[in-house]
């Protein structure tokens, strides 16, 4: 209990409490600066699971609307359409808030669909924004990004509990 | 896990009005994104200003990196021409031997080629070359295939200019910022290349797949010229890349289409070279091309 105390006791300040979550992600979606050259669709969106493992952890964190900043910044360095993560984003964040209303009980494998779901929406969402804006390909190419992204979620899941520790007094 | 704290406002009116403000702030937000995405749709470099921001302030960071992995994507050839060294060699000496006397005969063409378009006053007087420069990063998360270069449009670089590697072509700048220029690859389905076999003069179209192999599709239909093995060069149709850059090798066919493999690997390639485009008075910029 005295440890208890004492981490209660120490102050925070509110720039990590609250901007933790925000820089984790935006942090995420600067992955794509990293120097490879990709072929094909191959690193996962690392900003959407953070976005998807700070949300299901605590969906107090962010508002509806963090989507847009966020998403606007994803979009400006994942070289999708500007705009595109902005959208699927911000459906994602509404449908989890939904999500939290009608599961009462929530768990880790609720919490891994909800995921799921999502990245479907989001991987998927994308690819068509970019062959509505002239590029494209089979659908068959995100299929390996979809799948590493899934079996990403709960490691990334774990480590947005780990910030969380370090945010939180 | 029980359920978290949720946002049902209760009996506050100023908490039921805030909340209700945040799901449409959010709404509002996604139909702005649909927005950005649908003017996206007809002019595909719209917003380039944004993204400028972005390339701009991650350029250091991806060109320090790209300097200390490059390298490792050719880790596998290393590894196996140690694994092969002797017979390699034996086979590099007798393709040396082979190549000096066809190098000589390829001299003894181009003076001969010079002469002849001396004599049509067809003279290439400007150099190609507009700058050299690496690739430092890419959009390896998205299906578009654009790739990122540590210099821009303060050396020069404007959209629509081809980019080169040593072993073929690699793509068109798609748009600029001062000091970084995104280029669209050919294996994006936005890049059309007008090749040609290299060792007759069989025209055809070279779109890409999104998953780094192209497709070549020959003019007219019902029949397929092209085999495995066949390699095509630009024809210089269409006046934005010079004729006869190395392009792709046909790996196999299917119908109508051939399916091929680009021989400049982007991921491979340590330093491109982007050039002026062959006759910029045939060419429109890419965003107007019609698709």
């Amino acid at each position: 209990m005295a440890r208890e105390e004492i981490r209660i006791a120490r102050d925070r300040s509110p720039l990590r409490m609250i901007g933790t979550p925000y820089a984790s992600i935006a942090i995420g979606s600067l992955t794509t600066a990293l120097p490879m050259i990709a072929q094909a669709p191959l690193l996962p969106p690392f900003g959407l699971l953070m976005l998807l493992g700070w949300r299901l952890l605590r969906p107090e964190l962010l508002p509806v609307w963090a989507g847009i900043p966020l998403g606007l910044f994803d979009d400006i360095m994942s070289g999708q359409p500007i705009g595109s993560a902005m959208f699927l984003w911000t459906m994602v964040l509404l449908v989890t808030e939904l999500a939290h209303l009608r599961l009462v009980w929530r768990d880790y494998w609720e919490d891994w669909v909800v995921a799921i779901l999502s990245i479907l929406f989001c991987i998927g969402g994308g690819m068509l924004f970019v062959r509505l804006t002239g590029g494209g390909g089979s659908p068959l190419l995100i299929l390996p990004q979809i799948t590493v992204s899934i079996l990403l979620y709960p490691p990334i899941a774990r480590f947005c509990a780990m910030l969380d520790r370090w945010r939180l007094p | 896990m029980a359920r978290p704290p949720d946002r049902r406002p209760g009996h506050s009116r100023r908490r039921q009005y805030s909340l209700f403000a945040s799901y449409v702030i959010a709404m509002a937000g996604a139909l702005v994104g649909l927005l950005l995405v649908i003017v996206a749709a007809f002019d595909p470099t719209a917003f380039s200003a944004l993204r400028a921001i972005g390339s701009e302030t991650t350029r250091a960071f991806s060109a320090g990196l790209s300097g200390l992995v490059s390298g490792i994507g050719s880790i596998d050839d290393e590894v196996v021409a140690y694994w092969r060294a002797g017979s390699q060699n034996a086979a590099l000496r007798r393709e040396v031997e082979a190549n000096r006397t066809r190098l000589i005969e390829a001299d003894a063409i181009e003076q001969e080629n010079k002469q002849l378009k001396g004599l049509l006053q067809l003279a290439d007087s400007q150099p190609y070359q507009v700058a050299n420069t690496r690739l430092i990063s890419s959009s390896a998360s998205s299906t578009r295939r654009l790739a990122r270069l540590n210099a821009g449009s303060g050396r020069g670089i404007r959209a629509g200019m081809p980019v080169l590697a040593a072993q073929g072509l690699i793509g068109q700048v798609f748009f600029t910022s001062p000091n970084t220029a995104d280029v669209l690859l050919i294996t994006d389905p936005q890049n059309v290349v007008p090749v040609r076999r290299a060792r007759d003069n069989i025209a055809a179209f070279c779109t890409g797949r999104a998953d780094g192999t192209l497709e070549i599709r020959a003019p007219n239909t019902g029949s397929n010229p092209f085999h495995p093995g066949d390699i095509m060069v630009t024809s210089g149709t269409g006046g934005l890349y010079r004729p006869n850059i190395p392009v792709a090798i046909i790996v196999r066919t299917e119908g109508d289409l051939s399916i091929a493999v680009p021989l400049a690997n982007p991921s491979r390639v340590e330093v491109v070279r982007v050039e002026r485009p062959f006759q910029p008075a045939l060419i429109a910029p890419p965003q107007s091309a019609p698709e």
